[in-house]
């Protein structure tokens, strides 16, 4: 069993930069990811995909390279392709890796295990040739495959990115199908002061923006009414925007709008959370240094503990590795304070964009309240009219629903579907998303077999006492 | 079982590989009753998808067709079963002679890992 003064979850841009800074402080550090490579899903495979193909990607992605060389120190132990499946009294952490299980134990731990697409039901989401944005961009940076004639739905930045992207790979996307409208933008403009801050998001906004129409990509903007056809899989793309029913054929559709903190492992360990009506998402309760509510040696940073981009991850994973640092007589509050002065500084500029950016380009309503025969629930095939049903019969929560007609209780364990049951129950009962809560999650967070389990690498508590 | 083979790249696939080059090691994979020549140590969900597969699995509730969702771990939708365990195809590595199914329909044993 493996003994380190702090295990990282997640070697995304908070988990490398936190557990470099340890390491620096002199903290021996075990860094656990899933992926096979560092990078986490935004920098995936980037010390590969760099040289391959880092003209497409752009700067933003080949400066992940940076980040994942921080993670040669001596001090840091990084184990690739180990999954996670339980965190048990704040200190001890079970995973899976190379077919065998393993226990670790720390003093303190970080969870950074970034964020998820915002899940977007719509009529059809669940043909095949229908992934989300992110999906595609995991493909083009991991595996340098391209998809030839798909069609973008959505709102957000990384629509703009991943369409600039296939322009540059020689694959333009047939159609941007945009869900915003002029009066989110309208209204993102009381923001604009904060965009100004962060104006280097805002060229790069409309540097994509340019390429696009550059590349004659046609975009739709205020969609509504946005379903996907198909039988066997996805067949065509069919919406209105500006006052006419369109219909568009396609094989590949890619959603995206927005993303949201992967609270999982949080969750499974009993961190509290609330709602962000802003990001509309739960967020986990922690202190200014990341440190959580309740379990006292947890620290959270990066996008797991609320969205604000991979740099500002890579800065609050710094500022958490700082406190955790102090917390085990490695600095002094005075040194502690005096290095996290200009990370604090920078957090603050990195964030300041986001409220205008979350408000020109907010989620798709109606994926956020699917229609009844809308499947929310992709696992179970529950769909949006039997959640509001089980209201009826007086549900109130996350966690009957569940009980009731099994939504939360495949293998994805909500991931995809939990804002959504929220969502629609908070608005059947006229309660609060806070109030309505969210699914239980219990460990084990990924699947584990038996066999792992049995072949797990011997774990004594007697091993403690020696 | 006849062996069915065919090239790593079919042309009703509408995902391509940008950087497979002429020397890549390609190895032989079995999904289902075909024979696919697959980039050794590829991704598999990616693999698959150039290689024009789909659906990857059908569901246990209805028997509804899947196929890759977010490539990232998270929604299970690309589960494969390899020597009868089922698994996250985008979370493996294209090896030499795998042997692939489709994850039975309803009825079918749920045996669910992700390593």
């Amino acid at each position: 069993m493996r003994d380190v003064d702090l295990i990282v979850i997640g070697a995304g841009p908070a988990g490398m930069s936190a557990a470099r800074r340890a390491a620096d402080c002199g903290l021996s550090v075990l860094v656990l990811d899933e992926q096979l490579s560092p990078g986490g899903q935004i920098y995936r495979d980037v010390d590969r995909a760099s040289a391959l193909r880092g003209d497409i990607l752009g700067k933003d992605f080949t400066a992940g390279k940076l980040l994942t060389r921080q993670l040669c120190h001596d001090n840091i132990t990084h184990l690739k392709g180990a999954v996670v499946w339980q965190i048990e009294d704040g200190s001890r952490v079970a995973y899976t890796h190379a077919g065998a299980g393993g226990v670790a134990t720390a003093r303190r731990i970080l969870l950074a295990t970034g964020a998820l697409e915002r899940p977007m039901p719509v009529p059809g989401w669940t043909l095949p040739g229908v992934m989300t944005a992110g999906a595609a961009q995991i493909l083009l940076k991991q595996s340098g495959v391209v998809c030839e004639g798909a069609v973008l739905i959505g709102s957000g930045p990384l629509l703009y990115l991943i369409a600039a992207q296939m322009v540059r790979a020689g694959v333009p996307p047939l159609a941007l199908i945009e869900t915003q409208t002029h009066r989110d933008f309208a209204r993102s403009l009381r923001h604009l002061g904060g965009a100004l801050r962060g104006w280097r998001y805002l060229v790069k906004g409309l540097g994509m923006l340019w390429r696009l129409h550059r590349a004659r990509v046609p975009r739709y903007t205020g969609a509504t009414d946005i379903a996907i056809e198909g039988d066997r899989a996805a067949q065509a793309v069919t919406f209105r925007s500006g006052g006419t029913s369109q219909r568009i054929a396609c094989d590949t559709v890619l959603l995206h709008h927005g993303v949201v903190p992967n609270t999982q492992t949080a969750r499974s360990i009993g961190i509290p959370h609330h709602w962000d009506d802003r990001q509309a998402c739960f967020v986990p309760e922690c202190d200014a240094w990341g440190r959580a509510a309740v379990v006292q040696s947890v620290f959270i940073a990066g996008d797991g503990a609320g969205i604000g981009g991979a740099k500002a991850a890579a800065i609050a994973g710094e500022i958490a590795a700082l406190e955790i640092a102090r917390d085990l007589h490695q600095l002094t509050p005075e040194n502690r304070d005096a290095a996290a002065r200009p990370l604090k500084a920078g957090l603050s500029k990195e964030r300041a964009a986001r409220p205008f950016i979350d408000t020109a380009y907010p989620a798709y309503r109606a994926a956020l309240s699917p229609q009844d025969a809308t499947i929310i629930c992709r696992c179970e095939e529950v769909t949006a009219g039997d959640i509001r049903h089980m209201a009826k019969l007086g549900c109130l929560g996350p966690n009957q629903t569940k009980a009731f007609g099994r939504a939360g209780m495949g293998p994805c364990q909500g991931r995809y579907c939990g804002l959504t049951v929220t969502r629609l129950l908070s608005e059947a009962n006229g309660l609060s998303p806070e109030a309505t809560g969210h699914y239980r999650i219990r460990p084990p967070i990924k699947p584990v077999t038996l066999g792992e389990i049995a072949a797990m690498t011997t774990y004594e508590p007697s091993e403690q006492s020696k | 079982m006849p062996r069915i083979w065919r090239c790593s790249v079919k042309p009703g696939s509408n995902f391509r590989d940008l950087t497979l080059a002429s020397d890549q090691d390609l190895v032989d994979v079995r999904f289902g009753a075909q024979v696919l020549r697959l980039p050794l140590g590829g991704n598999l969900a990616a693999s698959l998808l150039v290689a024009g597969v789909m659906p990857f699995r059908l569901t246990p509730v209805s028997g509804a067709p899947r196929g890759p969702f977010c490539m990232m771990g998270a929604c299970y939708d690309c589960l494969v079963e390899i020597d009868g365990i089922t698994r996250q195809a985008c979370m493996l590595e294209v090896v030499k002679d795998m042997e692939i199914d489709m994850p039975a329909a309803k009825g079918g044993v749920r045996c669910v890992t992700s390593i």
